[in-house]
């Protein structure tokens, strides 16, 4: 036999074997397979960071999947992440809450409609023994103070969510530019994660963030931080849901994206909202506003 | 006493046999029992044609697996991500944030020490075995029967290995699973949401029983090849 043919032989018999072998262990291990539902029945929400870490999308969820029997899978992200996202296809829905850029999202043929269903305000969180003395202040105010006297330790979200992007113009209106925030030394922190583990690592570090008022009044119970800003037309925040829009992205369900947002802005679930979490926090935690564009 | 009470909390969702804990931990084990077994299908025959071939390369292509060894997770997520979404050149098969994509990536991850250490089990084998066996008249097939059978318990042990390194990494489960409730949230997943939010026992039992899994592991590693 040639030493080719013999090799040839060999391995077929190598490969027999080990075939023989992986499928009786295959066979030993009974049913392993992971079978995800066809993609059709399931509906996809990108959502803000700020309304899962609530937990108002976990409480909204059951009630979605019963009345209309579609799996709802809910990830959380930044809006930045967020709308990535629906302009890639990979989500049905977007629940955000960054005006401008979802007003673009629209514009750019990747949103059908922006729909406000919800609003409440951001507010400066921070230890009460509020070091830069910026307690009371216009929002502005409170960082050109902190910008100028030291003194006080800001968390940034970092991670162009629309928290992160309400606290660059809060910059911008107080006159400065991002990039030299950034670089203004070590008491501006960047964490680069969601609104609950930012209010965790301001609370550790005794520091100032911005915040919505859902998320914090969740947390608060957890966390040293008391309100330091809460007054200012800018801290208003409005959360919408859009679906994405199949003529521009290969998404199939608009359908049942229409759905949820549907139900979203239903009465019975614009009360639901409304009264998410004042038994357990004693405030509303957000405001219904049923697809109309609440103003301050 | 956070540390105690929250030890205390997760092993009363343990020994209660909590659902969502079970849940968790379920999906965790059979992804990652899934991604070994399919990259075991892939790496031991082909493993073995690398062993049993001589070609020019050979060395390269042996040290280039040993370097995805240590492939980070999160560039292993990032990969197929860019594949399975749906602006991707694999979109059309939505599967990305599904179980299937975790495992898709699990696999690739692991192939590499599969395929390594399915190579080295072969090269383990005693030569004098072989001598012994040719001088006595072995055919093809037959060295390779006795090869094999020389090196089942090396390669068991890699199996093994590479379910190690699945069930334990988070970057592909969070990049391509999504970390979905009830779907795709897995161990580790679930630890870094939960101890994020602050809630740390539902994240401590967790962690407990991964190490449990680990140490399970450990210890049939040990038996594998201690014969």
């Amino acid at each position: 036999m040639s030493s080719e043919l013999r090799n040839i032989s060999r391995i077929t018999g190598i490969i027999l074997i080990m075939a023989a072998l992986v499928s009786l262990v295959a066979g030993c291990s009974g049913t392993t397979g992971a079978s995800p539902l066809a993609p059709q029945a399931r509906l996809r929400v990108a959502t803000t960071t700020s309304l899962y870490d609530t937990g108002l999308w976990g409480y909204l969820e059951p009630r979605f999947e019963e009345e209309y029997g579609v799996e709802l899978d809910v990830m959380y992200a930044g809006t930045g992440k967020a709308l990535e996202l629906g302009r890639r296809g990979d989500v049905d829905v977007i629940a955000v809450h960054s005006r401008a850029q979802e007003l673009q999202f629209v514009a750019d043929g990747y949103g059908v409609e922006r729909v406000p269903f919800a609003y409440n305000y951001f507010l400066v969180v921070g230890p009460a023994s509020d070091p830069a003395g910026i307690k009371g202040m216009t929002p502005e105010d409170a960082f050109r103070k902190l910008m100028a006297a030291g003194g006080g330790t800001f968390v940034s979200r970092g991670d162009d969510s629309g928290t992160h992007v309400k606290e660059k113009a809060i910059w911008k209106n107080a006159g400065f530019e991002y990039g030299g925030v950034q670089k203004a030394g070590d008491w501006y922190i960047e964490a680069g994660s969601g609104m609950g583990p930012t209010l965790n690592i301001a609370s550790e570090k005794q520091a100032y963030t911005l915040s919505d008022m859902g998320t914090y009044l969740a947390y608060k119970g957890k966390l040293g931080l008391v309100p330091i800003v809460d007054k200012g037309a800018i801290l208003l925040n409005v959360y919408s849901a859009i679906a994405v829009n199949p003529e521009k992205v290969p998404v199939k369900n608009l359908d049942t994206a229409s759905n949820l947002i549907d139900f979203l802005t239903s009465p019975e679930i614009q009360k639901l909202i409304g009264d998410y979490g004042v038994g357990e926090y004693g405030l509303q935690l957000f405001t219904p506003c049923a697809g109309n564009e609440p103003t301050d | 006493m956070e540390l105690w009470n929250g030890l205390v909390k997760a092993i009363e969702l343990i020994v209660s046999l909590d659902p969502e804990v079970m849940q968790i931990a379920g999906r965790s084990l059979r992804l990652a029992v899934t991604s070994a077994l399919l990259a075991s299908v892939i790496c031991l025959p082909l493993g073995s044609i690398i062993h049993f071939n001589r070609f020019r390369g050979k060395r390269l292509v042996i040290s280039l697996i040993q370097t995805f060894y240590s492939v980070p997770t999160v560039v292993v997520g990032l990969f197929v991500f860019v594949f399975l979404s749906r602006a991707g050149p694999l979109g059309g098969l939505e599967i990305l944030y599904t179980p299937t994509a975790i495992i898709i990536g699990q696999m690739l991850l692991i192939v590499p020490i599969l395929l390594g250490l399915t190579i080295s089990a072969l090269s383990g084998v005693d030569r004098t075995i072989l001598d012994t066996a040719r001088s006595l008249g072995a055919s093809g097939v037959q060295m390779a029967v006795l090869v094999v059978k020389e090196a089942r318990f090396a390669v068991m042990a890699a199996v093994v290995m590479g379910f190690g390194r699945a069930i334990s990494e988070i970057g592909i489960s969070l990049m391509v699973g999504g970390n979905i409730r009830g779907f795709t949230r897995v161990i580790t997943t679930a630890i870094s949401l939960e101890s994020s939010k602050g809630d740390i026992e539902l994240s401590l039992a967790l962690g407990i029983i991964l190490i449990f899994i680990a140490l399970v592991v450990n210890i049939v590693m040990n038996r594998i090849q201690q014969r």
